[in-house]
């Protein structure tokens, strides 16, 4: 079908969204509460757009298009809501982003300066200073909340875990916890996948301090199991500083606890780089070589003086379906036992 | 099971009975088979929804029975297709009476139309207006009638399933429809195969915790279905895609009550009362400055000066009338030069209000608008349920400028920004809790601008009733009898008997005491 969009038409399938329409002909239309992968909730209002024929704006995130629909996206009238809906927002949100994580990657920042919002005319009451750090991957800086509720529907319809919810109403609400008795207490298995979502610096990992311009990312497949997660690494200088679920991949924007938070150990100073080897009752530093003539040397006599089924191989989930192939190669074939397991089954 | 000549039978045994006992007592008249209550006041009334409240005894079938209750429903089940109710309904243009009067019948035909395996009723009896209780008095005086009303809906549209969502803070109302449920149950007009025509109708109640936003629609299905009630963005339509996502019928009570009316007494009676595009009547709660406050049922376009005056008994203690609010919290205040409006969704609309669910409140010459708009804004803002940015946001700002002004401390570019939040929170808004916030303050700005300048660039309150802005003063009249003295409960006026009282502003705490206390034949104090 044919719709009208500033005045250009453009065909569309049926059962699209305004939104989508508006994507899929590169016009940029302002989001804070979209996300494709969940239900339209339309809560910010910023995706307003201006369909002749209807009374008030209506949000392009959650109405399909007709057949000759004419719609507005950049009109005086859309541009002027937009411009103070992002006004009441950013009116409530402690101007801090000279000290916050988010700055550079935040959606706030980026449309107040698209829209020319210096800062908040509105002055009075500002949201309640509550913050939840009981999580130990990440923390829930509420001041800076701007109700999205992304977190809140991806941890429910994605994540499936349904630890967050909203309370109070109005200018009280908040995201919060089941009695408000804290991340730490409630039913979040750490997955990161609301910190992923959060829009603004209210969800945030704890730990490194980085900006998001000085770092770069860098694709990779999360190591903890078989699925085959992807994600990007985002790496400053030499160090890896956080991790983002890839959008275009089978994990569809998600992680687990291990894949989004779990890659401190890289640089950690306690990590081993080097095989040891225990003489004279102290492990110390080896070359891989030593170590497979060790390993090669201690296997043979072993099995000549007990039998192959001496030994038993468990392997791992962090590895490749071919090197798990591999290792029970080595038990079966070479050392000859049928000894062999792998952790995914205990 | 129950037939047509069992219910026949029941009416014929009870009616004498009802009869007799209503001719005990002086409030009720009975002409041509017609039950009519006595009193002035219900005189200039027309009653529909109504019609049964004070007459009949709740908690007993056989009473509504007597009124010819469930002979709608078992007319319409032994003679009547789906369409043709749907037809009837369609031609009375009965409009919803909770609020934005959309056409029962047109809505009942799109869940009709739309096929699906099963489809469901909604009352709504959340009735969260402030100060409202029509739906509270039709529950807890006549639950047959919105039960029968349902029953029949759930027939035209296909659903066996009803639900009644009533706020618990009725303990009245739901106890007595819990009984009327298990007595239609027992009877047999609810339940399976009613009137043996192999149509079953069940009703379940379900509970509300008393938030306003849970009386729209969409907040109302997900509080139903166990969620937090935060409306939903609409997408599909309730009567295509509703409760657990199948067609869905919401009406209100007094538009349920009124269904069994219309079909007992047909569809061209019904068109006779009202006007043409609002037929029928409307109940509203006058409440305010009024003589004779109550539930008060009139046919649509009655002028509001009748209501005010010739139902109402008109303004307390001879004062003036200033302005009478409908539409509850997101409705509009009407001025004096407006009072010969039609009381009918379009009048009303126009001149900027709206008929909400029926609120009325009556304001005097010592009301002062300002600091109305800002007492219904401080319900919105309490009532928000904060999902989008416009409504939890914007309401809240607004409330801020509005405190301000009626402080003394408005600014300038006040009424500006009153106006430019007015017109994001009104275009911008996902539910009609926030698209009809601002009109309070729309109207007020509108009808009463020089309020709002006065508060804000002289510091005065006309109405003399923003405490901020006001002072008492004792002047040269006083005699020195020490009454205000007296009265003062912080024991700020000091004098001499016989001499000039004086009040000490500093720790006055505006109460009023003393202006009350001082003789009428002197009426030294004033307030300034
Ligand atoms: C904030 C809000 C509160 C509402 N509260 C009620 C209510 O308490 N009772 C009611 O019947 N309708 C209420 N409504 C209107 C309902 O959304 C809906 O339009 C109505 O129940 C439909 O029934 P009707 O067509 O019979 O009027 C409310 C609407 C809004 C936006
Ligand atoms: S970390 Fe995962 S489980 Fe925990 S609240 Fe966020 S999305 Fe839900
Ligand atoms: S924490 Fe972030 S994602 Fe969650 S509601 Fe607030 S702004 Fe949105
Ligand atoms: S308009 Fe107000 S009540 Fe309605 S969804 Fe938005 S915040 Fe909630």
């Amino acid at each position: 079908m044919n719709i009208i969009i500033n005045g250009t038409t453009y065909e569309v399938e049926k059962n699209t969204t305004i939104l989508q329409a508006c994507k899929n002909a590169g016009i940029d239309i302002p989001t804070l509460c979209h996300d494709e992968r969940l239900k339209p909730t339309s809560a910010c209002r910023l995706c307003l757009v201006e369909v002749e024929g209807t009374k008030n704006l209506v949000t392009s995130c959650s109405t399909m298009v007709k057949e000759n629909m004419v719609v507005h996206t950049h009109n005086e009238k859309v541009m002027k809501t937009r411009r103070d809906v992002l006004n009441l927002a950013i009116s409530n949100h402690p101007l801090e982003c000279l000290s916050c994580d988010k700055s550079g990657d935040c959606k706030l920042q980026d449309y107040c300066y698209e829209y020319g919002i210096l800062n908040g005319t509105y002055k009075g009451a500002m949201r309640t200073p509550k913050i939840d750090s009981s999580n130990p991957f990440y923390d829930y800086d509420a001041r800076k909340c701007i109700l999205c509720g992304l977190c809140v529907r991806v941890c429910d319809e994605l994540q499936c875990s349904n630890a967050i919810g909203f309370e109070d109403r109005g200018f009280e609400a908040n995201v919060s916890t089941p009695f408000n008795e804290g991340l730490i207490n409630s039913k979040c298995v750490s997955c990161g996948n609301c910190v992923s979502v959060c829009p603004v610096g209210a969800l945030t990992p704890k730990g490194q301090k980085f900006r998001h311009w000085e770092t770069s990312k860098v694709r990779t497949t999360c190591s903890y199991c078989g699925v085959g997660c992807q994600m990007d690494l985002v790496v400053k200088g030499k160090k890896i500083v956080d991790v983002e679920p890839a959008m275009d991949a089978i994990n569809n924007g998600l992680l687990c606890v291990k894949g989004k938070f779990a890659y401190k150990f890289i640089n950690h100073p306690d990590r081993l780089k080097t095989p040891l080897i225990k003489r004279n009752g102290k492990f110390e530093e080896a070359t891989w070589d030593e170590a497979y003539r060790y390993i090669t040397k201690k296997a043979t006599e072993i099995k000549e003086n007990y039998g192959p089924n001496s030994f038993a191989g468990l392997t791992s989930a962090r590895c490749t379906n071919e090197e798990n192939y591999l290792f029970q190669k080595l038990f079966r074939a070479v050392i000859g036992t049928n000894n062999i397991d792998h952790c995914a089954r205990l | 099971m129950i037939t047509i000549e069992k219910l026949e039978q029941i009416k014929n045994y009870h009616r004498p009975f009802l009869e007799e006992r209503l001719k005990e007592s002086a409030n009720t008249t009975i002409k041509d088979g017609n039950i009519a209550l006595n009193d002035l006041y219900y005189n200039k009334q027309t009653r529909i929804a109504l019609k049964n409240c004070g007459i009949i005894n709740p908690g007993n079938i056989e009473d509504y029975i007597a009124v010819d209750g469930y002979s709608a429903l078992a007319n319409i089940l032994m003679n009547k297709s789906k369409a043709e109710v749907i037809e009837d309904m369609k031609a009375s243009n009965l409009r919803g009476r909770g609020g934005a009067g959309f056409p029962t019948g047109k809505k009942w035909e799109e869940a009709f139309k739309y096929n699906a395996d099963q489809k469901y009723m909604i009352c709504n009896a959340d009735e969260g207006d402030p100060g409202a209780f029509m739906d509270r008095s039709i529950l807890e005086n006549d639950p047959h009638s919105v039960l029968e009303g349902m029953a029949i809906g759930g027939y035209a549209v296909g659903a066996d399933q009803g639900f009644i969502y009533v706020r618990a803070e009725y303990p009245t109302a739901v106890k007595r429809l819990k009984i009327a449920i298990e007595q239609a149950k027992e009877l047999g007009v609810l339940g399976n195969n009613i009137f043996g025509t192999g149509f079953n109708f069940d009703i379940k109640l379900k509970l509300g915790s008393g938030a306003f936003v849970c009386g729209e629609g969409t907040a109302l299905i997900e509080s139903i279905e166990g969620k937090r009630g935060m409306p939903r963005t609409k997408i599909y339509r309730t009567a295509h895609k509703g409760l657990w996502q199948k067609p869905t019928i919401i009406n209100n009570v007094e538009t349920y009550a009124n269904v069994p009316v219309i079909f007992q007494k047909g569809v061209e009676w019904f068109k006779s009362i009202g006007t043409e595009k609002s037929p029928g009547t409307k109940v509203f709660s006058l409440v305010g400055k009024v003589e004779n406050a109550g539930l008060v049922e009139v046919p649509m376009g009655m002028p509001l000066r009748e209501i005010v005056y010739d139902i109402g008994g008109g303004i307390q203690n001879g004062k003036k009338f200033k302005a009478v609010q409908t539409g509850g919290p997101s409705g509009g205040c009407i001025p004096e030069h407006l009072i010969d409006t039609p009381v009918d969704f379009e009048s009303l609309g126009k001149i900027g209000s709206i008929m909400g669910s029926g609120g009325m409140v009556v304001m005097d010459e010592d009301t002062c608008m300002v600091d109305i708009a800002r007492f219904f804004l401080e319900f919105t803002v309490d009532e928000s349920c904060g999902k989008c940015i416009p409504c939890r946001e914007g309401t809240k700002r607004m409330l801020e400028i509005l405190e301000r002004i009626v402080e003394g401390k408005g600014e300038e570019q006040d009424i500006e920004t009153l106006e430019t939040l007015s017109e994001t929170i009104t275009t911008a808004s996902l539910c009609g809790l926030g698209q009809t916030a601002a009109n309070p303050v729309v109207t007020t700005l509108k009808y009463f601008r020089d309020e709002y300048e006065a508060h804000i660039k002289d510091h005065k309150c006309p109405a003399g009733s923003c405490k901020s802005l006001i002072e008492y003063f004792i002047t040269e009249k006083c005699i020195g009898c020490g009454m205000c003295a007296k009265a003062c409960p912080v024991q700020c006026i000091s004098g001499k008997p016989k001499e000039l009282h004086i009040i000490n502003k500093l720790a006055c705490i505006k109460c009023g005491a003393c202006m009350e206390a001082c003789p009428k034949k002197v009426q030294a104090v004033i307030k300034r």
